[in-house]
């Protein structure tokens, strides 16, 4: 346990002593290890931890937040103190106690192999492996870097609703950058795999695979011709693009989002607001997924939430301020970057259901259009809905062929109107791990689809459509 | 110092910000980071080179909203990371707190991951090369005496103007009052000691307005050194007419275009662009600049600037990331690729000196090459302010604001593709709003055909300074 509960206890009281209506403890100790490889060598190993606990009150409409990496009785006294002053509570409340009791948190993903437990070289090992597979039959590859990391994090949470629950967060990740060098210029691969799982993961997984991968993807963009520019249907390959849901709605069903009327889904509860086709979860119990855990960062269990069914808006994501005010259930969405920040509504494993249809006759059904085997990153303004995502592996799609490689570019739409323009989901699927960044803060998040067919969307190349 | 206040080795009491006090009381000079430091050096054994960066930040977020404060962070962090080369292998280990640091554990744990290190001929720690560091004016030393109260009062007179000044304003999203006191300190085993201390306070408004169908946002904000100059209406005002412009915006036709960058987007295509300038991605064949040294890379006339002792620049700072001075680097003359930007290390590798641009992201990590305050001048229109552009330009597309910047660029390949939102122009002048589109092209070509560099320089945060910038023919993708 990070810190007693009794002097938890005692600090929560003096965060009420000082004025505050709710107050919450939330404790964390991280360790990480990550080794990098880059033109030629191990080019460095690193570690490095972090602890501190961070306090928020609430008193009125107000939250303050305070922190410290002193996680004595005295550290947390002062930080509830600081926290409550923030807060700005006028008033002395009578002094009342807190009391706790301890909760129990199921965490989905069993961990085999706590990485600490596994010796540095076989880490090294792996990107040495990674090295020689992106090269190997492939003069043109001219640079690889590679990066390994694991983390471990135990958190605590405790707050003046009487909850006091802790969980632990293994992670492991793995990733491959490739450059290959042409007539036409430089060009890049990326792969990766993130699991929150122990060493067990590289099991499972073959880092050669992915660096053979992440190899080919550059030297195919070699020879790949401007993207096109304009509308046309794009079929996103299974597990390549799931970061469009995660844009195209995820965050715009954010319940701080709704809250604030800032999302085009205020309002939509019941209404279609997709494609029959489209049924999007957000699920932080699935099991290893690199946005899952047994509690979110407010002490509350990750959830599984059907937020769109058969096209029509079931639900939003929510928090506990958020919840709170609009008295009902929160749905473990609850999350931060460390203690250093206070927790907003942010989504875990986000993903769209299996469909029935075959994949490779979603393609021979398509006489003009782009298949996107590989999606980027993305970026959402959730005003107007309109989103971007970089494609770094994608091809025409002519007669109902998947023919000539694209370079680079960015696709754009709008994310109702892009939902409601999906006509054909497959029965495969396929999920990818990724980083979500929202008003300063990352999060691990896992996103998901099978493949899956967009009649219309504007492709940001540069050659005629 | 960390005596004095009851830091470090008696008992660990740690540090909290402003305790009972006002936000800004924690500050403490950091005395104490530059002493941790220095001894984490001298511990050096023969034969290896040891660096110890520490930093400590005290800051301050108030976000407003809806007449109420919304919340309110008051928060300290502090923070050691040791980079230690030995026989060319190189670890690294961190602590995300410095109150109860032990310099012999940390620095045992950098050595044990050395050991996994592959050897490398080129890594190492930075050398003395006597040039000296600029005297720079980076922090405002009255910010340790603004009260919370004041904080407060600019946060709430923010989201109150953005709110109330415009009928078609129908959110205020966030308006926030954020500000930061900090120092860091560099000490290495080959002698270098280095200590800076920085501060910035920010004012920021998210608009949201409405008419009729469409909603569209608009962000302003402010950044300096200190509260003064900060001005709540003029930054709400920006927001405000940020949003509104937007309003009605349609998705445009395919078509080739001139299009004029807003200053922060010009900001943002230069700081992506800085990869390519980084000696570290040149010498390991990341850049599409590599091996161009002496070759026409831009337009005739244009002149790239990376000068992080511009104290006009936020990022201006009297020491890199490893410790040496500061210094100019004219990266581009008259079009004209004269070189790139080195730490130690990349330098060794290239053959050439550092020229003191080394960056670090915090003490979690090891220093990188990167620019450190980029601006683009133009010696064939000098002088030319935004309305000199636009009707320079006469017809095209104005862009306001991209998205997807970090997925749509690739400075290896050169390859560019944004979102976009903006507004036509006509003859000189704004006309209908845009969005739902991209531009695109390739790094390559756009810096050959930039038509005008604007004289309307802005600092903002970040590495690259704003300014207005028109590029030719580049490929608009809508309907």
């Amino acid at each position: 346990m990070l810190i007693d509960q009794d002097v938890v206890e005692r600090a929560l009281s003096h965060a009420m002593v000082k004025g505050a209506e709710w107050a919450e403890i939330f404790a964390e100790d991280r360790s990480s290890l990550s080794a990098s490889f880059d033109d030629g060598h191990v080019e460095e190993v690193a570690n490095g931890r972090e602890r501190g606990a961070g306090i928020r009150v609430v008193a009125g409409e107000t939250s303050g937040y305070a922190h410290t990496d002193d996680l004595s009785e005295q550290g947390l006294l002062r930080a509830a103190a600081v926290a409550a002053g923030a807060a700005r509570a006028g008033v002395q409340a009578p002094p009342s106690g807190v009391s706790l009791s301890a909760g129990e948190s199921h965490n989905p993903s069993a961990v085999e192999i706590l990485p600490e437990s596994v010796p540095r070289e076989r880490k090294v090992e792996l990107l040495l492996a990674a090295d020689e597979a992106a090269r190997s039959g492939r003069p043109a590859i001219k640079q690889v870097s590679a990066g390994y990391g694991e983390s471990r994090r135990e958190i605590l949470v405790a707050s003046t609703s009487g909850v006091f629950v802790s969980d632990e967060h293994v992670r492991t990740r793995f990733s491959v950058n490739c450059v290959a060098s042409g007539d036409g210029g430089l060009q890049t691969g990326y792969e990766t795999t993130a699991r929150t799982v122990g060493f067990e993961h590289f099991g499972g997984v073959e880092v050669e695979g992915l660096a053979a991968k992440a190899a080919s993807r550059a030297v195919t963009k070699l020879s790949a011709r401007p993207a096109p520019s304009g509308e046309l249907a794009v079929v996103l390959a299974s597990g390549g693009g799931g970061v469009l849901f995660h844009e195209a709605c995820g965050h715009g069903l954010e319940a701080d989002h709704i809250a604030k009327d800032v999302s085009v889904y205020v309002g939509k509860i019941g209404a279609q607001v997709a494609s029959p086709l489209v049924t999007l979860v957000d699920d932080g119990t699935q099991a290893g997924e690199w946005g899952s855990y047994g509690i979110d960062d407010e002490g509350n269990p990750g959830v599984r939430s059907v937020l769109i069914e058969g096209g029509v808006l079931q639900d939003y994501m929510w928090d506990r301020l958020r919840a709170g005010k609009e008295g009902r259930d929160v749905s473990g969405n609850g999350r931060r970057q460390s203690y250093r920040y206070m927790p907003m509504v942010r989504m875990t494993n986000t993903f769209i259901l299996p469909g029935e249809s075959d994949p490779d006759e979603i393609v021979a059904q398509t006489p003009h259009g782009v298949y996107v085997a590989q999606l980027g990153g993305g970026q959402v303004n959730t005003t107007t809905g309109d989103f971007v995502f970089g494609m770094t592996e994608a091809y025409l799609i002519e007669g109902g062929r998947i023919t000539a490689p694209l370079r680079d570019a960015n696709l754009i739409g709008n994310g109702p109107q892009v939902l409601s323009l999906i006509d054909a989901v497959a029965s495969d699927f396929g999920m990818q791990a990724g980083t979500c960044g929202k008003d300063g803060q990352s999060v691990p998040v896992g996103v998901g689809q099978p493949t899956l067919r967009i009649a219309s969307v504007t492709v940001g190349g540069t050659a005629d459509g | 110092m960390a005596e004095r206040n009851g830091r470090g080795r008696e008992g660990g009491s740690g540090y909290v910000a402003g305790p009972g006090k006002e936000a800004g009381a924690g500050y403490e000079g950091g005395e104490d980071l530059a002493t941790l430091v220095g001894r984490i050096a001298e511990l050096a054994k023969a034969g290896e080179a040891v660096e110890a960066y520490a930093s400590r930040s005290v800051s301050t977020s108030i976000r407003a909203y809806e007449a109420e404060i919304e919340q309110l962070s008051s928060s300290t962090s502090s923070g050691v990371g040791v980079r230690v080369i030995s026989d060319g292998r190189q670890g690294f280990s961190y602590a995300g707190f410095t109150s109860d640091v032990s310099p012999v554990e940390l620095l045992a744990q950098a050595r044990e991951n050395a050991r996994f290190a592959g050897a490398d001929e080129y890594a190492s720690v930075a050398q003395p090369d006597g040039v000296t560091a600029p005297v720079l004016v980076t922090v405002d030393t009255a910010m340790a005496d603004v009260p919370t109260a004041k904080k407060v009062e600019l946060a709430l007179e923010l989201e109150a103007a953005a709110r109330t000044a415009d009928k078609r304003v129908r959110k205020v999203e966030s308006a926030d009052y954020d500000d930061v006191v900090a120092c860091e300190a560099i000490a290495t085993s080959t002698g270098l000691r280095a200590f800076s201390e920085y501060s910035y306070a920010a004012l920021s408004v998210q608009v949201v307005a409405g008419d009729g169908d469409s909603s569209q946002s608009g962000t302003g904000f402010e950044v300096a050194r200190g509260i003064v100059g900060l001005e709540p209406e003029a930054i709400a005002a920006e927001g405000i007419e940020r949003a509104t412009r937007l309003l009605g915006a349609i998705k445009p036709a395919t078509a080739e275009c001139t299009v004029v960058f807003d200053p922060r987007v010009t900001s943002t295509f230069l700081s992506v662009l800085a990869a390519a300038f980084s000696g570290e991605s040149v010498t390991k064949g990341r850049s599409f600049l590599a091996g161009r040294v002496g070759e026409a890379v831009m337009r005739a006339g244009l002149d790239l600037l990376d000068d992080p002792t511009d104290a006009q620049a936020l990022s201006a700072g009297p020491y890199d990331g490893e410790g040496l001075a500061s210094r100019p680097n004219l990266l581009v003359a008259d079009g004209v690729l004269r070189g790139y930007v080195f730490d130690s290390t990349a330098g060794k590798r290239a053959g050439c000196p550092s020229t003191g641009s080394a960056v670090r992201s915090g003490y979690s990590s090891g220093p990188v090459a990167s620019c450190r305050a980029l601006l683009l001048s133009d010696t064939v229109s000098p002088g030319m302010s935004a309305p000199d552009i636009l009707v320079g330009v006469g017809d095209g597309l104005y862009v306001q604001s991209v998205t997807g910047a970090h997925s749509g660029i690739n400075p290896v390949s050169g390859d560019f593709s944004v979102g976009v939102e903006g507004l036509r122009l006509r003859d000189g002048a704004f006309a209908e709003p845009v969005r739902e589109a991209t531009v695109a092209s390739t790094l390559q070509k756009m810096l050959i055909a930039v038509l005008y560099a604007g004289a309307d320089v802005q600092w903002l945060p970040g590495i690259a300074a704003g300014q207005t910038l028109a590029i030719g023919s580049m490929m608009l993708s809508g309907t």
